[in-house]
């Protein structure tokens, strides 16, 4: 049987059946993140800079050391101990300087020493009692500045090879890319439009803030539960950090109440497993949401300058940009993410993109759902609504014209397999919302989006029962419903009910390694895996059957749940049902069970386009969203429902960050707006319905012609409302947020 | 930190009076509580009142005024049948008050004690003309509400006093309130700026008006020009943008990040007009 | 520190715990009932994560001190089905995929299950600024609004 015949009719996928989680999360019998606890466990707390850039002089905990209560203090000192792993570099070194500040704090929140105590309140005592001297330091937070020629060094010698001289030592990472003459397209231009633009740091607002439980002992042995995209990679990471072997510590990921992108590395899981190997005792350690605003990772913010010719036909002629990204105060910011996305959906003939990662006084910035891309789209599309307007061209033949398609060569280097940008502007031009009236004082905005999608290392083991039932085993957290998705697939490859299959996300013991639930990855890669997997298990069922038959196995074939004879035997016996070959699986060969262990390479780039209305009040600058359209291709829709779920999940978190959402620091270097109150997300009444068209344009990359979903919706909306608000308030939005003040001075400088 | 819940204001006073440290009363707990689990502020006395004979009852009084008990909800005076036909301003700012959660909880008392110079209930009592009593050491006075906020966080209630019941005049013939605040959100926001307006008309014409104004300067304000700009009018335009130029010449507000001193000027003058005519409607018996 | 003695019912259930006065209805619900189905997301009353009905009225249980629970009524998540028999806005959520991550989903159902009680036929615009405390991250409310908003109607025809 080829594993790689790839199908398009389809019995299970495409179908909307209830999640096989479903019922434990409507009666709270979910576990999520907080919801574990162990006998004899202990709570901890973790005692966070105040200061924006400071030397730790001293830190004092002999008070706190000296409560009954407290059973152990952590300093940077308890993660030095590394016996066998001296030193650590990269990646690894980042992450522990975040999780537990060495010499220097390098923003507010840093993690500076923690507690655990015998209950949550006896530990957030306990803290006021550790004394640290601190010497603070210049510091700086916005991006520009930081770029600086004055701007106060973070830390030196972190830019990599790619910096080129002169630099200040903020910049760490620098990239350029494109291809043909921009000069030479910009003379062939009738219009070109240049423009500068900034969006802020936004958070992925995940409702559940990070939590963990851990418990790891003098011998190296430990057990960490946590809610993770990904649990594989907090595996590794604690163990590094704590200088024991990565297959002693066992990590099971709990329910997760979101990620985005957030929860994809580690922040309180190390310093919980040193608190309980210095207490000898399980140690619960969950943030507050001041803390998770603080101290985890919020995007990047971007200040970008865009340059794009046009002919009078709409043609573009060159395109180029400068995207600086600020990260943090840590290396990885995804200036090169931002720059190879800008322009990816159209079909370019001369484009240059550079993009800088910047280090400042702020979080280490994480992923967020697409990261570095929607700023990006921010500033292109908002210049390509001008272009348009300018020009009196319509936004969409416009984005027709120059669409990317299969055979062109992306911006960022490679040549486009099938993709459906073409498709996603073709459903925008015919649906209803692009030609419905508007009121007075609405505007339309449109723009296109780009995600490159993942693959990833992944394992996912499937095993059959005697019943004829089967269990599937994945490593990638469920975020929003892929439990339905894997067992969809396995469905569909073995021809059993939907509902006789039960998928499990296993713990790291129990599974080979998997890449994080990030990427719009788990649909796609774990999908694969599931399917490919599902496909072992029936070779092996075909040779059971053929055994029974007593013929050979390229003469079975599996249709419907069952071996059938095929070729030469066809109608010889009658289809053996799943059920009856696993009945007596034990005395025909043993246990039969399926595997996928690969890195999966055909992720298949995504494309989307949405359509948005919004209305500008002219008196107070305020904003209301009242249409949305989000259409997008998604290859092959696996479970719609969900997928429709992640487009609306998408455009909302976008709507925030176009209009409210920020990341607001003092002159003090200090987070302003910590918690929901002020840092303001959408909520229930501010958004209207979000309709969503799927295009399907099948994968190559898949069997059944996935593409994720999860990321690309968050590309357009950032540049579509500019669109809408710029189109309605006749004044062109170059800064995010838009938030009402932002508009309002903007109405009065027209 | 202490846990008290005593039986009457004297003794809610009394222990007040005789604490050490940080003292705190109880009544929604929805600012308290978040104050105390940030660490803001963690008392070291907290004296929860809601066991207090009649603090959760709404009285109509002879004379047609209000008495509120202090631990009234801003669920339990949107509900009331009454209440907010006579002061829909006072209502609707209270309802504006945070989420439906909130709501069963909070009250006026902690919005106006809590001393934040957004308090949505705090222009709307300032308009209508609420006053309150406090109970004391030496028994009980009766304060007007613009009296109480001294600055952000800060009352003139001196150690021992708590405030006892919420009094609202009588609305009387052909007057209205109203209270409108300005958000970038549609709801879950700490006011901008605030608007409280609250009229009585002689036939067409405003014959008394008090204008009040949140979130734009250290306390609520109370701003005398605004209502000296409608007073005689039947809030044409131009008493209307005058009304608009009052209320933005009493602003001083601060730049934050909720706002800037600009939009916070502005918005006021807009907010102004708007919350007027609604006012002014409702006393004509035009809307509710 | 001295604990206090609270006797509240949950869920038709009489409990007692123990709590220090700074803990809230939350961290006893959770940490001494072990009823783990409210959520603190945020703390301060601002996402809705943690609620549950006291006396029939809907709060935040973080904005609640465990010590004024007592001799009160709460209900919870957990108390939502009748046995084995799951409330309908719990059907329709898992129907309409009213749920991704599903740790807002305890406060919706029981914030809507108190905005259907109070008000059996509200519009669109009714159940959205009712929520408007339940802060939801994945969905954009979309699905959540028609699952309440069809549970409505089901409830109606049926009654």
């Amino acid at each position: 049987m080829a594993l790689d015949d790839r199908k398009s009719i389809f019995s299970f996928v495409g179908t909307r059946p209830d999640r096989p989680d479903g019922l434990d999360k409507v009666t709270g019998r979910a576990k999520f993140g907080a919801d574990m606890s162990a006998p004899g466990m202990l709570h901890g707390a973790i005692l966070r800079s105040p200061h924006a850039h400071a030397r730790i002089v001293k830190i004092d905990a002999s008070k706190a050391e000296a409560l009954k209560d407290v059973k152990a203090v952590v300093t940077r000192a308890d993660f030095a101990d590394v016996p066998f792993k001296p030193g650590l570099e990269g990646e690894f070194y980042n992450v522990l300087e975040n999780v537990m500040a060495g010499e220097k704090a390098l923003y507010d929140g840093h993690a500076v020493a923690a507690v655990a105590a015998t209950s949550a309140l006896a530990a957030r005592d306990a803290l006021k009692l550790i004394e640290v001297e601190y010497e603070i330091l210049p510091h700086v937070t916005d991006v520009d500045k930081a770029m600086a020629p004055d701007a106060p060094v973070i830390r030196k010698g972190a830019a990599d090879y790619s910096v080129p001289a002169g630099m200040h030592p903020n910049v760490v990472r620098y990239h350029e890319s494109g291809h043909g003459d921009v000069e030479a397209g910009f003379a062939e231009a009738d219009l070109i439009i240049e423009d500068s633009f900034t969006t802020e740091a936004t958070h992925q607002g995940y409702i559940e803030p990070h939590a963990c439980l851990a418990s790891l002992g003098m011998d190296g042995k430990g057990e960490l539960w946590c809610t993770t995209q990904g649990h594989w990679i907090a595996q590794k990471t604690c163990a590094a950090l704590l200088g024991i072997e990565t297959s002693q510590l066992r990590v099971t990921a709990s329910e997760i109440g979101g990620g985005f992108g957030g929860k994809t590395t580690v922040f309180i899981e190390p310093v919980a497993l040193a608190l309980s190997r210095k207490a000898n005792r399980p140690v619960k350690l969950v943030m507050n949401r001041s803390e998770v605003f603080r101290a985890t990772g919020p995007t990047a913010s971007a200040s970008m300058d865009i340059k794009i010719g046009m002919k009078k036909d709409g043609t573009i002629t060159a395109a180029e940009g400068i995207f600086r990204l600020q990260g943090g105060a840590f290396p990885g910011a995804p200036g090169d993410m931002t720059a190879m996305c800008a322009f990816a959906p159209y079909d370019l003939t001369n484009v240059r993109q550079v993009g800088y990662d910047v280090m400042a006084n702020r979080p280490k910035q994480a992923a967020y759902r697409a990261p570095g891309a929607p700023m990006g789209a921010f500033a292109v599309e908002s210049v390509l609504d001008e272009l348009c307007n300018q020009l009196g061209l319509d936004p969409v033949d416009v984005r027709l014209k120059n669409a990317a398609a299969e055979g062109s060569k992306a911006s960022y280097g490679p040549t486009y397999e099938r993709i459906g940008l073409v498709e996603t502007l073709e459903a925008a031009k015919a649906h209803p919302h692009y030609s419905a009236p508007l009121k007075p004082g609405q505007g339309r905005g449109i723009s296109c989006g780009f995600w490159f999608n993942h693959g990833g290392e992944t394992s996912v083991s499937l095993a059959l029962s005697e019943d004829g039932s089967a269990q599937v085993m994945v490593g990638t957290p469920d975020i929003g419903g892929s439990r339905a998705s894997m067992a969809l697939m396995a469905a569909e490859v073995l021809g059993i009910p939907y509902e006789n299959i039960r998928v499990t996300v296993a713990d790291t013991a129990s599974l080979g390694y998997n890449d994080v639930s990030h990427g719009s990855r788990v649909t796609y890669a774990s999908g694969l895996a599931t399917i490919k997997a599902a496909r072992h298990a029936v070779e092996k069922l075909c040779e059971r059957a053929a055994v029974k038959w007593g013929i050979p196995v390229e003469a079975v074939k599996w249709e419907n749940g069952c071996a059938v004879p095929s070729g030469p035997n066809a109608g010889d016996f009658d289809p053996l049902p799943l059920a009856d070959i696993t009945a007596d699986m034990g005395a025909t060969g043993g246990p039969i069970s399926g595997h996928f262990e690969a890195t999966p390479e055909g992720a298949g780039v995504s494309f989307g386009t949405h359509i948005v209305d919004a209305e500008v009040d002219p008196e107070t600058g305020k904003t209301s969203i009242t249409r949305y359209t989000v259409i997008q291709d998604a290859g092959k829709a696996i479970h719609p429902t969900y997928v429709e779920g992640q487009y609306q999940g998408g455009a909302a978190q976008g709507i925030g960050w176009a209009l409210n959402e920020e990341y607001i620091y003092g002159d003090d270097g200090r987070l302003q707006n910590s918690i929901f109150l002020d840092y303001r997300i959408p909520v229930a009444s501010d958004l209207p319905m979000i309709d969503t068209v799927i295009v399907e344009v099948p994968n190559p990359g898949h069997p059944f012609g996935v593409r994720g979903v999860g990321e690309t919706g968050i590309v357009p909306p950032l540049a579509a409302i500019a669109n809408a608000v710029s189109n309605a308030a006749g004044v062109r939005m170059k800064q995010l947020p838009m938030s009402p003040p932002r508009i309002l001075a903007a109405l009065k400088e027209k | 930190m202490d846990y008290h819940s005593p039986a009457s204001f004297a003794e809610a006073s009394a222990l007040a009076e005789n604490a050490t440290g940080i003292t705190r009363f109880l009544a929604g707990g929805t600012d308290v509580l978040v104050q105390l689990r940030s660490e803001l502020v963690t008392p070291d006395t907290l004296i929860d009142i809601k066991k207090i004979d009649g603090v959760h009852d709404v009285t109509r009084n002879a004379d047609g005024s209000w008495t509120l008990g202090v631990a009234v909800t801003g669920a339990e005076m949107s509900e009331h049948p009454e209440l907010g036909r006579d002061w829909p301003g006072v209502v609707e700012a209270m309802d504006l008050i945070g989420s439906t959660q909130v709501q069963g909880r909070a009250t006026l008392t902690g919005n106006l004690c809590n001393g934040s110079p957004a308090a949505d209930s705090v222009p709307a009592m300032v308009a209508a003309g609420v006053t309150l009593s406090v109970t004391g050491p030496g028994g009980t006075r009766e304060v007007a509400v613009e009296d109480i906020p001294t600055g952000p966080g800060r009352t003139s209630l001196v150690r021992g006093e708590v405030i006892s019941a919420v009094n609202i005049p009588a609305r009387g013939e052909n007057g209205g309130d109203a209270y409108q605040r300005f958000i970038p959100r549609t709801e879950m926001d700490i006011a901008v700026v605030g608007v409280g307006v609250n009229l009585r008309l002689d036939g067409d014409t405003i014959a008394e008006a008090r204008v009040s104004l949140g979130a734009v300067a250290p306390t609520v304000l109370l701003v005398k020009d605004a209502a000296r700009a409608i007073v005689g009018t039947a809030l044409d335009d131009a008493a209307l943008e005058a009304l608009a130029a009052a209320a933005s010449a009493a602003c001083n507000p601060i730049d934050d990040k909720r706002g800037t001193i600009e939009f916070r000027t502005e918005v006021a003058g807009v907010l102004a007009k708007r919350t007027a005519k609604v006012a002014y409607a409702r006393a004509k018996g035009e809307q509710a | 520190m001295s604990k206090l003695h609270v006797t509240t019912t949950v869920n038709g259930d009489e409990v007692e715990y123990l709590c220090d006065p700074r803990e809230t209805l939350l961290d006893c619900l959770r940490d001494k009932l072990n009823l783990t189905g409210a959520k603190e997301g945020c703390g301060t009353g601002d996402c809705g994560a943690c609620s549950v009905t006291v006396d029939g009225r809907l709060v935040c249980s973080c904005l609640m001190l465990g010590v004024e629970a007592d001799g009160k009524q709460i209900e919870t998540v957990e108390g939502i089905a009748d046995g084995d028999v799951l409330h309908p806005l719990q059907k329709k959520f898992i129907e309409y995929a009213a749920l991704q991550c599903g740790v807002c989903t305890p406060g919706v159902l029981v914030a809507a299950k108190s905005l259907l009680e109070k008000n059996p036929d509200p519009t669109e615009e009714e159940a959205r600024y009712w929520l408007a405390g339940n802060l939801c991250r994945c969905t954009g409310y979309d699905k959540i609004i028609r699952a309440v908003m069809d549970t409505a109607a089901e409830l109606r025809e049926a009654s």
